[in-house]
């Protein structure tokens, strides 16, 4: 998993119909000091993310996971909201 | 997954025979502000997308999972036609 922000929505009306109902937000992956490291992508959120919270987010078919039974075409989704972090 | 912009489409007349039928595209990765970002890729279409359009594009294994995909040998897909992005920074 990755540790990003969520800098922003996106609306999708005509879209592949296992993805109705699943929000879309435009993440920024950070590092630990919350710098922006790399390029935005776009995340399924399964865990009512909003945008400005830091969350942690997995890539790859596992980002469908949290839709079972449904598999939706997603290869990134937030699956954590952070409250913090410490760093030895 | 990514954001972009459909800049042209493909023909391929012999290709693997799950790959018949499928529309395929060309798009041009984009960041959520409309900047073009890296290189081109080739993403076969399931949402009825046109040149011009912003996609939604799902890549790697995830791709198959689009609707009628299934075991088909791709690595993108394109899977929904963005009305709008809306980023606060």
């Amino acid at each position: 998993m990755q540790l990003g922000r969520v800098i922003g929505d996106v609306v999708v009306t005509r879209k592949d119909e296992t993805l109705m109902g699943i929000t879309l937000l435009v993440v920024q992956p950070i590092t630990p000091d919350r710098e922006p490291a790399g390029r935005t992508l776009v995340a399924a959120d399964a865990v009512g993310a909003g945008v400005g919270e830091i969350v942690f987010f997995v890539r790859g078919k596992e980002a469908s996971f949290p839709f079972y039974p449904g598999l939706p075409p997603v290869d990134a989704g937030i699956v954590g909201i952070v409250d913090h972090w410490d760093m030895g | 997954m990514l954001l972009g912009k459909v800049v042209g489409t493909v023909v391929a007349t012999r290709k693997d025979p799950r790959l018949v039928s499928s529309k395929m595209l060309v798009v041009r990765p984009m960041d959520p502000r409309g900047k073009p970002e890296a290189n081109y890729l080739v993403a076969v279409d399931t949402v009825d997308a046109g040149v011009g359009e912003t996609v939604l594009v799902v890549s790697g294994s995830s791709a198959r999972m689009a609707s009628g995909l299934k075991d088909c040998p791709i690595d993108a897909a394109i899977v929904g036609i963005v009305d709008e992005i809306e980023v606060k920074d």
